[in-house]
């Protein structure tokens, strides 16, 4: 059966609104709504942000003196709530996917665009909803975990405004992956093969099929917890005989795949990026592939290596230290692959580079603790402690946003039609490089030595390497300002980007900047080496 | 010749392209319906954690009463067949008689949720008495939403099989052919249930 699509009813743009209005309208197009996503995003990054900041200046001091304990608590938990649900896990797979993939595989649109309009429209009131529950009577203070029995007994208000709103996260990105894998699968263009699609079609492929096979329980789980917070039932409470270690397991089920979830897709955007400025092919395409849906697999059944103190039994551990082990097989083939893209390139040192470049050194260095932590007898030497810490923020900061921001340095002359600054875009890659390893680095050292995480005050040995790290957070404060300017700056006054500035080869450089209503005037082309670089145009 | 005549082949394809497009709202709902499905695994693997680790405090017990939940089931597999029936009848265009099979669907549902109901008002636990209870209750509680929405929409479908005026045709099964999968799905939960719960 086919549907036939009905001009009027999908060429409603005389009833949208124009320029930027139509950016706060339940718009059905699909790069309107990738960049609902990004900006939406983006502002709940300066808020996360702003709470890291006086997370570090309250441990720039041994004591809790800048804010009351519990207050530091709540500040823990919005910041990584926010970071995780409302700005990373939203940009790298509803901004660019929704902008992206659509092209990508040769569409109009999205397989489902009010769907899509609807998983957008979720974001903001929830957002808005675990923000503001810090003025109701204190925000949640269980961390972005909520591991009962803590989840249980802080104040209730706060944790259940969390859970309504993780729920309503959830439920969009469910939506999103749905649509995602619809619009891959069915909605390519006829005559595009599987094996001929960029990259990011395959990671957000994977990412997705872990969307849609892991949030789920994740938001059962929630709804457990909230029984046992309003019903007083015994789920995950001790004390009325529950077990906090199924809690446990079936929040790892969702969180540790929701590593993937941020990461995946920043796996498929730099492999799109790098080709592009070595003027190279992306080395193994193939190897890609299968290294992309092998992740997704182990993916699936490493999660309980989070919970190795959990009293977790012995033959637990070997299975869940093996299978994590061997994650770093097909992400060690994706490390070599870039590697091997920039081989003998054509290297322009430009702000999407270098972004490129240190995510890659980030994401390595990241990677080798993440296999140390793997290992059950270190895992129990630095369990919850700012290892741990150091050791995720290099993964989703130096990986992922280094990766956002790349992304955006890339991808800014298409949605624009205007080029960013390359000064103050190198500008801001150096300062954010210092900054998060300044930041981060150090905590290896902390962790090593004993300093527990979520906690406002420490030992006072560690002041001075807690106050490099506060410096570099500075840093990275700061170097949000550069690009802020560069953004507006370029907006208004940028060098005209032209259709491809960057000479690319993918199929969304194959449109004018910025791309039309229904992304092509006329018919899709059909690209069959997205990555045909220095081979002779046939 | 060949490459022109291939070029043609794709230009063909291309305009079928931007004029139609193949129905995968039913590959949609597949995808939303394994998600659905995810929910119910996590509640069922936490109920046998439950079962294998936590003792149940003294005179509680995990024994159930059978009669009124195998009444149950022997409801819902009745109503997928019905089900069935009206997806047939209105594929060889009779509206009225798809429209009676499909309100005796939407009947057995609602049958399905009186029992329950009455299963509940009956028993001797209630939701915060032990784990046991709690999880009971969680779990067909879920399964019964979903019986809800489902009957809902059985509902509305056979509303829109009358015979004028209705957007429910032989021409246009989606709306039948999505809450019948929706149906069976909510069907094979409850069998999946049935058994780990009651006979297990």
């Amino acid at each position: 059966m086919t549907i036939s699509i009905d001009p009027q009813k999908t060429n409603n743009e005389s009833l949208q609104p124009k320029g930027w209005l139509r950016y706060f309208s339940f718009s059905l197009d699909h790069k309107v709504i990738g960049i609902q996503y990004l900006v939406c995003g983006f502002l709940f990054y300066l808020i996360g942000g702003t709470l890291a900041s006086a997370i570090r200046i309250e441990l720039a001091s041994p004591m809790s003196d800048f804010m009351p304990r519990d207050v530091y608590n709540q500040v823990l938990t919005l910041h990584g709530t926010i970071m995780i649900f409302l700005w990373i896990v939203p940009v790298v797979n509803g901004a660019f996917g929704n902008y992206l993939i659509p092209f990508y595989v040769g569409a109009r649109d999205m397989a489902f665009p009010r769907l899509n309009a609807v998983a957008f429209w979720l974001i903001p009131p929830s957002g808005l909803m675990l923000v503001a529950s810090y003025f109701v009577e204190g925000a949640a203070q269980a961390g972005w975990t909520a591991y009962p029995p803590l989840s249980i007994t802080t104040p209730q208000s706060g944790q259940i405004i969390w859970i309504l709103s993780v729920l309503l996260l959830g439920g969009s990105s469910i939506f999103g992956g749905i649509n995602f894998i619809a619009t891959i699968i069915k909605l390519r263009r006829p005559g595009l093969k599987l094996m001929q699609l960029p990259m990011y079609c395959w990671a957000m492929l994977g990412t997705s099929l872990l969307v849609v096979l892991s949030t789920p329980v994740l938001a059962g789980t929630l709804i457990l917890l909230s029984f046992d917070i309003i019903a007083n039932t015994g789920f995950f409470n001790p004390v009325l005989g529950g077990n906090v270690v199924v809690y446990q397991h079936l929040f790892w089920f969702y969180s540790h795949p929701a590593v993937y979830i941020m990461v995946l897709p920043a796996f498929g955007l730099v492999s799109e990026i790098l080709p592009v400025h070595a003027r190279k092919p992306l080395f193994g395409y193939t190897t890609m592939v299968f290294s992309i849906m092998g992740i997704v697999v182990l993916g699936l059944v490493v999660w309980a290596h989070h919970m190795f103190t959990s009293g977790t039994p012995p033959w637990m551990r070997l299975f869940f230290t093996i299978a994590t082990a061997f994650i770093a097989v097909p992400t060690g083939i994706k490390f070599f692959n870039w590697v091997a893209t920039l081989w003998g390139g054509k290297i322009s040192i430009n702000s999407a580079m270098l972004f490129s470049c240190g995510f890659i050194i980030n994401f390595v260095f990241g990677g080798i603790t993440g296999v140390a932590l793997a290992q059950v007898p270190f895992d129990i030497h630095v369990h919850d402690t700012y290892f741990v810490v150091a050791h995720f923020h290099y993964i989703v900061y130096g990986g992922t946003v280094f990766i956002i921001f790349s992304s955006i340095y890339h991808w800014f002359p298409k949605v624009t039609g205007k080029m960013l600054n390359e000064k103050l875009g190198i500008l801001h890659f150096i300062i954010t490089f210092i900054g998060f390893n300044l930041c981060f680095a150090p905590q290896h050292w902390l962790g090593l030595n004993g300093m527990p995480r979520r906690v406002a005050e420490y030992d006072p040995q560690f002041q001075f390497v807690n106050q490099i790290s506060s410096l570099g957070a500075l840093l990275m404060a700061i170097s949000t300002i550069p690009f802020l300017i560069n953004v507006f700056l370029s907006v208004r006054n940028g060098k005209d980007a032209g259709d491809n500035p960057w000479n690319a080869l993918t199929p969304e450089w194959l449109t004018s900047s910025p791309p039309p209503v229904e992304n092509w005037e006329g018919e899709a082309p059909l690209v069959e080496e997205p990555y045909g670089y220095g081979k002779e145009i046939s | 010749m060949t490459t022109l005549d291939s070029s043609k082949e794709i230009q063909k394809n291309n305009s079928e392209v931007n004029d139609t497009h193949e129905d995968f709202r039913m590959f949609g709902l597949i995808t939303f319906l394994i998600a659905d499905g995810m929910t119910f695994a996590g509640f069922f693997a936490a109920y046998l954690t439950y079962k294998a680790v936590n003792p149940l405090p003294d005179g509680a017990i995990y024994e159930l009463e059978l009669s009124i939940p195998t009444l149950n089931t022997i409801l819902l597999l009745v109503s997928s067949a019905t089900f069935h029936k009206a997806g047939k009848a209105l594929l060889k265009d009779k509206n009225s008689e798809s429209q009676k099979w499909l309100s005796f669907t939407a009947f057995l549902g609602i049958i399905f949720l009186i029992c329950q109901l009455f299963e509940y008002f009956h028993l001797p636990f209630g939701l915060t008495d032990n784990l046991f209870a709690s999880t009971f209750y969680a779990l067909t509680g879920f399964h019964g939403l979903h019986v809800t929405l489902g009957t809902l929409m059985i509902l509305i479908i056979a509303w829109q099989a009358r015979i004028k005026g209705g957007r429910l045709t032989s021409q246009n099964m989606f709306p039948l052919e999505a809450v019948e999968l929706y149906w069976h799905f909510v069907d094979g939960i409850w069998v999946i249930l049935f058994i780990i719960l009651y006979l297990l």
